[in-house]
């Protein structure tokens, strides 16, 4: 098992081609700003004042376009509980209290490089939280073993979806539009302006929609769903994976890019591209203790 | 006062005392004296424990907390005593004016010091006791004498008077009502003020028939209650109302908070009190813990076991320093489920188990019953995360007698009687008759229909033996009054657990024992893809539960709603609970136009 999940891409870190070199490089800088921003939370904070601070953050840090614009869910929120319509994302007064789970999601775009993670934590103590956390690492790991056997994207999905079951949890990344659980992301031109829509880098979203012109012809899809245009081989390319636990009013995710090769190899034909993340790290210092 | 009446005349007479103290086998009994009366005050347990003083009401004498003090004795130093003119205690000289509760705090504090001098007590009152309770626990001078307050079916009079204030003063339709019914069930406080009439009839007819009318009516088991001192009891007992109740409810205080934590345990079916008396408590009582019971007036005869667990947890709560108990139970129905023991079968996967996570957040201690031992374990765990004092996982297959025998030895023996039992394991088989072979038929009904029976018949007896109520509820179908040509083996098994649920439902009816059976409908579960399909091949039986799996998965109806509704039912008292729109639909259809759904059941969707 630890040969499948070691996330080391072919050979050593540095042997990273160029381009994956930016992708990890935005990536952590927004792994970055989730951890400052989190360390700055305290009761009383709203969903928006996070969102703010995600984004100021990152501008001040050379971030000019977003594949989407920072999310904050805080409490019941983190498990979309009585979410309906997708405006429901969007940051709201919610106020933060001890005890409580949140979760901070964004998608800085950098020197053409985008980046989406999710982070995922609590204001004290949360064993429930913890649990979730802990019980996410099983998943890490099952996608990336399945995406290196080849397996159909629809039928990872939904071995996803029944050790969710099995863990006692609701598959809340079911809420996301279209219910993926990845989306494909690219390199993205930089201009002067970048405007967003719906809270979406405009950009970005024609690079999605350009990719699935092209998968629709080719049978794949840069969405990765639990529905029949998902019913093919891992694509190659980056695929921001985002598997999203939700148990009676708390949930947890993490979201980072994986990425898919055509190599035959199994060890090069996918992994994560980043093992020094903060969920990672958490396991590790855990397993360790 | 407390100095001065706090002089003990007796000697603890230990054998005398259990010897002459009626059902209070073990108790050692001393006299305090204090204003020129003699309260009979007796004890059990060790004095080194924290003291729990018992106060109990009208017309009873201390040994209405019998059972309760028992329960209680090998935790804490239990005190209880016969209040003025009760019981083996001395009655004021006149009886006029000597029952005012400025002279039962007296009382209180002189018992208070003299067992339990150096610590405040754990202050637990029913009825005038919990009256008095509430008088103690809100005057200045006992101050810092209490540590705990547990009240049930006695308001505070100062309270009452500015509830009743409240409600004459701005009428809404809603408060007069709450009005109209408060001033019917107080009929008795009338009746007590007329003079003489009272006294006589306590001391001839009613006191005769006293035992038997608590026995048919309110359902208190027999015993060594009430005790030979009733008519007496009850006939001074009447001052009581008329040296308080007019000047109280008159000009009530307006300083009667309370000055020490507050456990509010509500019978919901009192006779005699509104549970709507509580609604504004919180403005006196901050941090009050809301308990509700579903029985009658006499809840120290009756349920004195969840009593027990109530009060000794409360009490442990307080005196380890409220301890920030990691995970509070604050789910729906918390006043209701708390500390109680609910065992869930099939508990590993869907209903079952969001069943037995919707009770532990109402924070009982939980059961998780399945075959499948990882999934019953997982349940068990999660359970306790999130608000259950206790949960453990048993694996056993509920169509094997034997094993069902044995869990419910264990389960007695281990962890006391279930309060309520969740028959809700089943799977599922589709096929149609003449396809459905006899092993087929035969696995379906042991688990769905023998599974309950079982359940029912060696955790129901448990439960009707120990005669302090419970709930039974059985997860039936709405296939139990659908018919289809698809399911009629699994339609049968339903049917009958839904006719055994409302018979059991009649039969238990008496012991305070509620029987429910739910009807779901189309839920998003796993027992599609486990179901079996008659008929077919291996692989078409295969595309067939996928095919089942993903229509219910369209469908989307979450196992929560139904374990809500459970829960819902269980406090209601819900005989059949329908749960999803469909199965309402059908329900209702059953009943009024059964033709339809007869022909509904010709109908074979394409699988």
């Amino acid at each position: 098992m630890a040969s499948v999940t070691s996330a080391t891409p072919p050979g050593a870190a540095g042997e990273l081609t160029a381009g994956l070199r930016g992708f990890r490089e935005v990536q952590r800088l927004a792994y970055a700003c989730a951890e400052a921003v989190a360390a700055q939370l305290k009761p009383g904070v709203t969903e928006r004042a996070a969102a703010r601070m995600q984004r100021e953050w990152l501008r001040e840090r050379g971030v000019r376009d977003w594949f989407h614009l920072p999310f904050a869910w805080f409490g019941d929120r983190t498990a979309f509980v009585n979410f309906r319509v997708p405006l429901q994302f969007f940051p709201t007064h919610r106020e933060l209290e001890p005890g409580m789970a949140f979760i901070l999601d964004m998608a800085p775009i950098h020197n053409g490089y985008t980046a989406d993670i999710g982070y995922s934590g609590c204001l004290g103590l949360n064993p429930v939280h913890d649990r979730l956390l802990a019980d996410l690492e099983a998943h890490r790991e099952l996608i990336l073993r399945e995406v290196r056997e080849r397996r159909p994207l629809r039928e990872i999905y939904a071995d996803v979806d029944r050790l969710m079951v099995r863990q006692g949890y609701a598959n809340r990344h079911r809420a996301y539009p279209f219910g993926v659980i990845a989306h494909k992301v690219d390199r993205v031109r930089q201009r002067r302006w970048s405007p967003t829509l719906f809270g979406f880098g405009t950009r970005s979203l024609r690079g999605l929609a350009s990719d699935a012109l092209h998968g629709h012809r080719d049978g794949w899809s840069p969405l990765w769903s639990p529905y029949r245009f998902s019913d093919h081989p891992p694509q190659p390319g980056l695929w921001a994976v985002e598997p999203h636990l939700g148990f009676r009013g708390t949930g947890a995710k993490f979201e980072e890019i994986l990425v898919v090769t055509d190599s035959k190899d199994p060890q090069e034909s996918a992994f994560w591209l980043d093992d020094d993340l903060p969920h990672v790290r958490r396991r590790q210092e855990e397993k360790a203790a | 006062m407390s100095g001065a009446g706090a002089g003990t005349s007796a000697e603890a007479e230990a054998e005398a005392g259990a010897g002459a103290a009626a059902g209070l086998a073990g108790a050692r009994e001393r006299w305090v004296r204090t204003g020129g009366i003699e309260l009979c005050v007796a004890e059990l347990g060790d004095p080194a424990q924290p003291t729990v003083l018992l106060v109990h009401g009208y017309p009873d004498s201390k040994e209405v907390w019998s059972e309760v003090a028992r329960g209680l004795a090998d935790r804490f130093h239990v005190v209880l005593y016969d209040v003025r003119g009760c019981g083996r205690s001395t009655a004021p000289q006149p009886l006029r004016g000597g029952f005012t509760l400025e002279k039962l705090t007296d009382d209180f504090l002189a018992v208070a010091d003299a067992v339990s001098p150096d610590h405040p007590v754990h202050l637990v009152g029913h009825d005038w006791g919990s009256v008095q309770g509430w008088e103690f626990a809100t005057v200045r001078r006992t101050e810092g004498r209490i540590a705990t307050f547990t009240s049930m079916s006695g308001p505070s009079l100062d309270h009452f008077g500015h509830w009743i204030k409240k409600r004459t003063v701005r009428p809404t339709p809603r408060r007069a009502a709450q009005l109209l019914n408060q001033s019917a069930k107080s009929w008795y406080v009338y009746m007590l003020h007329t003079p003489v009439l009272p006294e006589l009839a306590w001391k001839g007819p009613l006191g005769k028939r006293w035992p038997k009318i608590l026995q048919r009516v309110e359902k208190v088991p027999g015993g060594d209650y009430p005790t030979a001192s009733l008519p007496t009891d009850a006939a001074h007992g009447a001052w009581l109302y008329r040296d308080n109740v007019l000047p109280r409810l008159r000009r009530p205080r307006a300083d009667a908070y309370a000055h020490c934590p507050v456990q509010l345990i509500t019978p919901t079916g009192d006779a005699f009190l509104s549970p709507r008396l509580y609604d504004d408590l919180e403005q006196w009582a901050p941090h009050l813990v809301r308990r509700t019971l579903p029985a009658k007036h006499w809840v120290p005869r009756t349920r004195p076991d969840q009593l027990v667990s109530w009060i000794g947890e409360f009490i442990t709560a307080k005196e380890e320093g409220d301890p920030a108990r990691q995970v509070v139970a604050n789910g729906a129905y918390a006043d209701r489920f708390g500390g109680q023991l609910v065992l869930v079968t099939g508990a590993a996967g869907g209903i079952g188990r969001a069943t037995a996570f919707a009770f532990a957040e109402a924070g009982a201690r939980v059961i998780a019953v399945d075959r499948d031992a990882e999934g019953a374990a997982r349940t068990a765990e999660m359970s306790r995360l999130i608000g259950a004092p206790q949960a453990w996982a048993e694996v056993v297959d509920v169509s094997d007698e034997t094993a069902m025998e044995k869990l419910a030895d264990k389960v007695h023996a281990e962890y006391g009687t279930v309060d309520v039992l969740v028959n809700n394991a089943g799977i599922g088989l589709s096929g149609s008759f003449l396809q459905t072979g006899t092993e087929d038929w035969k696995k379906v009904l042991d688990v769905n229909l023998w599974g309950v029976i079982h359940g029912c018949r060696i955790f129901g007896r448990r439960m009707a033996d120990r005669g302090q109520g419970g709930h039974i509820v059985n997860t039936a179908s709405a296939a139990a009054f659908q018919p289809s040509k698809l399911l009629p083996a699994y339609s049968t098994s339903k049917a009958a657990v839904l006719m055994l649920s409302e018979c059991l439902r009649a039969e238990l009816a008496g012991q305070g024992i509620g029987v429910s059976a739910i009807c779901p409908g189309l839920v998003n579960t796993g027992i599609t893809s486990t179901a079996r399909f008659t008929g077919v091949s291996a692989d078409e039986e295969k595309r067939r539960q996928a095919r089942a799996a993903r229509l219910y998965g369209l469908r989307n109806y979450p196992p929560e709603k139904v374990a809500d509704a459970i829960l819902r039912a269980v406090v209601r008292n819900q005989a059949v609970v329908p749960v999803t729109p469909e199965a309402r639909g059908a329900h209702l259809l059953s009943r009024f136009a059964p033709r339809v759904l007869r022909a509904l059941a010709r109908f074979e969707p394409r699988l």
